[in-house]
């Protein structure tokens, strides 16, 4: 039994839902696994992960989402990440009056949150007492929402691009997160666009026209993502390209 | 138990310090309902103080290029269920000098209570004042408070004041704060209050930059539950060139409970620059998934939100 399974899950947006995002997935997640996702803008890669992490609206028109053998289509956010699930958001929200010791540290108050900052290329003391607001950079607060979920220490990990808005000279902290997760036994959903980044993970899929379209090791995936092998994508079937 | 010791004792479950009034090196004015229990003034500062027929009058003057290295603590209060407590303030910052005020208004029994403070502000050219209220209320909402307050900030001056009301009741709350800004001024309002069950909070707060270069911010966080209502009104004008001013308001709205905001933006000058922005509604979506999606189950997550805004 894999860690996390999703099966023939279709979903659509819109009025009436008929804007169809995802068109029956499938897509395993070992325990321990880091597994990265591949695809286009557009291709229903956040979309499969609100799916995933229960966010308010997204729920399958079909298919399953099983966590550990149970099916939790129907599970709210917070039941989700009791069950060992959590995420770290494309673009992280701010919280006024929350200073970065209490974020880390809030559903395990006896944890150190310096060693999670570390992890993530910040100085302790230069952050611990910061709030997560507006005053942080947008490099800064996606490196303390990968701490946060460092600190939770979850069963499944789903990052969004955990790479965007973060500086080039920097991407390696990035890296050693990912490696940091795995390390510790935590599976991760990688969402990235850069190969480098996919290139660390056990296996990659590449998603395109809301289905998962190849699978396997990462250079592999990549080649076949950089050459945009579906065969819906062409000119008159495909509005992704 | 003397009046004293009763305030004592509310003033330091209400979380002020004790000690510091204790201190002879800490100026202080201690007042229970009409009396004056207290009062000590240090090197460099004037407290002058008499009870009135309804409550107090205090004017307090802080001399040129003195700098306070303590705050100076007041504590008002009534702690009887009826009473009226009305404080008539004249605070005087001379050229230079700096001070710094932690006022806490305790009512824990109010259940027909009435506070007023009129207060009149001078901050001299130079000067900096900051001044600290926090207002611990009782749990029946028997209590009418009406802060107003007048300010004027000279030439480089600088003012800084946080008004806390998060602890109890608010029962009845009318801010009237209004500040007059010179040139290369500074001044920040906050404002920070939970509503609760039939509370009424109305705050308006006016910031008129007149002076070249002033800056001014008004910045307001209230979260209302039951059937409480919150209006807030943050106005500010830029009359002079290179005045900056920008108004912030907040307000968290839960179950039956109502809340307004009137942003009023004024520019007189081409050179002047007014910004706001206000949000009001539930609790943001995107803030409650993340908290939820660190375990937190949704009530946990609200308070968690709510309680961070009124820090």
């Amino acid at each position: 039994m894999s860690l996390l399974e999703v099966q023939d899950v279709v979903y659509g947006a819109g009025s009436e839902k008929r804007t169809h995002i995802l068109t029956g997935l499938s897509l395993t997640v070992e325990q321990g696994e880091v597994h990265a996702l591949l695809g286009t803008n557009g291709t229903g890669k956040s979309t499969l992960a609100y799916l995933i992490m229960g966010c308010e609206g997204y729920r399958p028109s079909s298919g399953e989402i099983r966590f550990n053998g149970l099916v939790m289509n129907d599970l709210p956010i917070h039941e989700r990440a009791r069950l060992g699930i959590t995420m770290a958001w494309q673009e992280p929200v701010r919280f006024e009056g929350i200073t970065v010791r209490d974020y880390l540290i809030m559903k395990h108050p006896g944890t150190d949150p310096a060693q999670y900052l570390a992890r993530v290329g910040l100085a302790p003391e230069l952050y611990i007492g910061r709030m997560v607001d507006k005053c942080l950079s947008g490099g800064e607060r996606k490196r303390i929402e990968l701490a946060s979920v460092l600190a939770l220490k979850p069963l499944l990990a789903i990052l969004d691009e955990p790479d965007s808005g973060i500086d080039m000279l920097s991407i390696h902290d990035v890296i050693n997160v990912i490696k940091a997760f795995r390390t510790g036994g935590t599976a991760v959903l990688l969402i990235t666009h850069r190969e480098e980044i996919a290139g660390i993970a056990d296996r990659a899929s590449q998603l395109c026209h809301g289905k998962i379209i190849c699978s396997g090791a990462p250079g592999t995936v990549a080649e076949h993502y950089k050459t945009q092998k579906c065969e819906l994508c062409n000119p008159v079937e495909c509005h992704y390209v | 138990m003397s009046d004293l010791e009763k305030l004592m004792q509310a003033f330091g479950e209400a979380g002020g310090s004790v000690g510091a009034l204790a201190d002879a090196g800490t100026a202080h004015l201690a007042a229970s309902s009409h009396s004056i229990l207290s009062s000590r003034a240090v090197e460099g500062i004037n407290v002058d103080a008499k009870e009135t027929g309804s409550g107090i009058s205090a004017r307090i003057l802080v001399r040129e290029g003195v700098k306070l290295q303590r705050p100076v603590h007041l504590c008002f209060g009534v702690l009887h269920k009826e009473g009226t407590q009305e404080i008539k303030m004249d605070v005087t910052l001379e050229k230079n000098s700096s001070a710094a005020f932690i006022a806490h208004c305790i009512f824990p029994n109010a259940e027909k209570v009435r506070h007023v403070m009129d207060a009149v502000v001078d901050i001299g050219e130079g000067a900096e004042m900051r001044y600290s209220e926090t207002h611990f209320h009782g749990p029946y909402g028997g209590i009418e408070v009406v802060p107003k307050l007048a300010v004027k900030v000279r030439k480089n001056g600088r003012y800084f004041t946080d008004f806390t009301l998060t602890t109890g009741r608010v029962g009845d709350l009318a801010i009237d704060y209004s500040v007059e800004a010179g040139e290369n001024a500074v001044v920040e309002l906050v404002a920070r209050v939970f509503g609760h069950a039939d509370d009424n909070i109305v705050i308006q707060e006016k910031v008129v930059l007149n002076g070249d270069n002033a800056r001014g911010l008004i910045k307001a966080r209230v979260a209302i539950e039951d059937e409480a209502t919150a209006e807030i009104r943050g106005i500010t004008e830029g009359n002079a060139a290179g005045a900056r001013g920008h108004v912030d308001c907040m307000e968290i709205v839960k179950d039956r409970a109502v809340a307004k905001a009137y942003p009023l933006v004024q520019v007189t000058h081409p050179l002047a620059k007014v910004t706001h922005e206000a949000a009001i509604g539930s609790v943001d979506k995107r803030q409650m998934e993340t908290l939820m999606a660190h375990g937190l189950s949704p009530e946990e997550a609200v308070d968690v939100i709510v309680k961070g805004i009124l820090r």
